[in-house]
């Protein structure tokens, strides 16, 4: 019997979250990476001239959009081994149910660097902590959802290239620009105490890319795949 | 979806005949092409009157603006080619599509270099990060992403429906940067030409901005035309050497 749609989707999610957490290197890796983005960012600038809040907007997406696509990277790059992609398609689900199932753990995964490093940031950057901490989070995750459905397409697409590494950030970083620009909008709104109305017009603009894309990518998701 | 990849099977064969056929690269519209665009360039340098606020620069909008519609149309013709690639999988969709991209990302080169000769000296910049300016060089990244994954990827089929999907999803996303870049204030000029009003333009220049526009289409698609050609004679030979072809 073919499992439903949502069953099959948490299967491959749970498939790929139980082989992180009992390896744990990617994301050990991506964390430290984004941590140590953060850290570098600071000397970049001359904490003098410009108020650390002020960068803290821009720091805290830029490194998202990098370490969402080292964590994408790997998300397609572990079917490669020993051709473990054919035995997921061959596996009796749909395979709108694959990509969902690869997004949800993709989602899972940038979440969990996001929930580590946006408190990294409000201590290093000195955010008013408490209530800008939550709303930072619920921005993140809103954001993360775009990132992950269109990173995960083609994390897919660049691993069967030869130029897999080089091609998903070049791919994918347009795509990321509507995004990274809402988020951080956002965020620098919130953060300078402006009422949360002025922020809604980039909420609204990251919502509608959500929907847009995640619905967009499950449905050409199979025609990466088909043979 | 296996009947589908069955039944492109003989369709692909129609389309890249194993056998050449002789013709030129450049035909009759390329000819065509290049004899208005250089009578376009003629009137715009000398039959047409120099603007009294910009002086000579503003003579860069007749190239500007027909090179953008141009990029435009490649790029349009790239997207609804995608679309019809991932419906009916024939190869000639997916030649044409990879033939408009490369003409698509020519005219944005133009519209791109031309753009901040004018900027300098009527802006007093080269390059500002305003809202057409922004979404002008994001086509051009994203044709561009277009066109080094066509190159990255060595199954014929298989480059076809990434770069449909790609194509595709590019053409979902020009409206959210669009958006996003509009978000913030624009520097550029209000259109000129299509405005509810009429255009503010003497008719002798608004001859002179048609003439180019017409030439520039002309020569869009002779390009996108003669690229094409090159496509099937690319991958008909492709076909010969791996013995494919049934000769």
């Amino acid at each position: 019997m073919r499992p439903a749609l949502l069953t099959a989707t948490w299967l491959v999610a749970r498939k790929d979250l139980a082989i992180e957490f009992r390896t744990r290197t990617a994301f050990l890796a991506v964390l430290v990476f984004a941590i140590l983005g953060v850290a570098i960012f600071y000397f970049a600038w001359d904490s003098t001239a410009v108020a650390a809040i002020d960068l803290a907007p821009g720091v805290l997406w830029v490194i998202f959009t990098f370490s969402g696509l080292l964590s994408l990277q790997r998300s397609f790059g572990v079917e490669q081994a020993d051709h473990a992609m054919d035995g997921l398609l061959l596996s009796p689900i749909d395979r709108e149910a694959i990509f969902l199932g690869k997004a949800l753990a993709n989602f899972v995964f940038v979440a969990g660097i996001q929930f580590v490093t946006i408190p990294a940031v409000a201590l290093l950057y000195n955010l008013p902590s408490g209530r800008a901490v939550a709303i930072l989070l619920a921005i993140a995750l809103l954001a993360a959802v775009g990132l992950v459905a269109v990173g995960t397409l083609f994390s897919a697409m660049a691993a069967n290239t030869r130029l897999a590494e080089l091609l998903l950030p070049m791919l994918s970083l347009p795509f990321f620009v509507p995004v990274v620009y809402g988020a951080a909008q956002a965020t620098a709104t919130l953060l300078a105490g402006r009422p949360a109305a002025e922020a809604w017009p980039f909420l609204k603009l990251l919502i509608a890319f959500d929907l847009v894309f995640l619905f967009a990518c499950t449905l050409a998701f199979p025609f990466t795949l088909e043979e | 979806m296996t009947s589908l990849s069955v039944a492109h099977q003989p369709r692909s064969n129609a389309a890249a005949p194993a056998t050449v056929e002789q013709r030129p690269l450049f035909g009759w519209l390329f000819a065509l092409a290049v004899v208005c665009t250089v009578a376009a360039y003629a009137r715009a340098i000398y039959f047409t009157p120099i603007e009294a606020l910009q002086g000579a620069s503003q003579k860069i909008y007749y190239v500007h603006v027909s090179a953008a519609m141009s990029a435009y149309l490649a790029l349009g013709i790239l997207a609804v080619l995608s679309i019809v690639y991932l419906w009916i999988r024939d190869e000639r969709a997916d030649r044409l599509a990879e033939s408009a991209g490369e003409v698509g990302l020519l005219f944005l080169t133009v519209v791109l270099t031309s753009g901040p000769l004018w900027g300098k000296p009527i802006w007093g910049t080269w390059w500002t990060w305003d809202a057409r300016l922004t979404l002008t060089l994001f086509l051009w990244f994203l044709t561009a992403g277009y066109l080094v994954m066509r190159g990255a990827i060595e199954d014929t089929a298989m480059r076809a429906r990434y770069s449909a999907v790609l194509g595709i999803l590019a053409a979902l996303l020009i409206p959210f940067i669009h958006l996003s870049v509009y978000m913030f204030n624009t520097l550029h000029p209000k259109p000129i030409l299509l405005k509810p009003d009429r255009p503010s333009m003497p008719n002798e220049m608004l001859v002179t901005f048609f003439a180019m526009w017409v030439a520039f289409t002309l020569l869009c698609l002779a390009l996108i035309r003669a690229r094409y050609h090159y496509a099937v004679d690319r991958d008909a030979l492709r076909a010969l050497e791996s013995g494919g072809g049934d000769a």
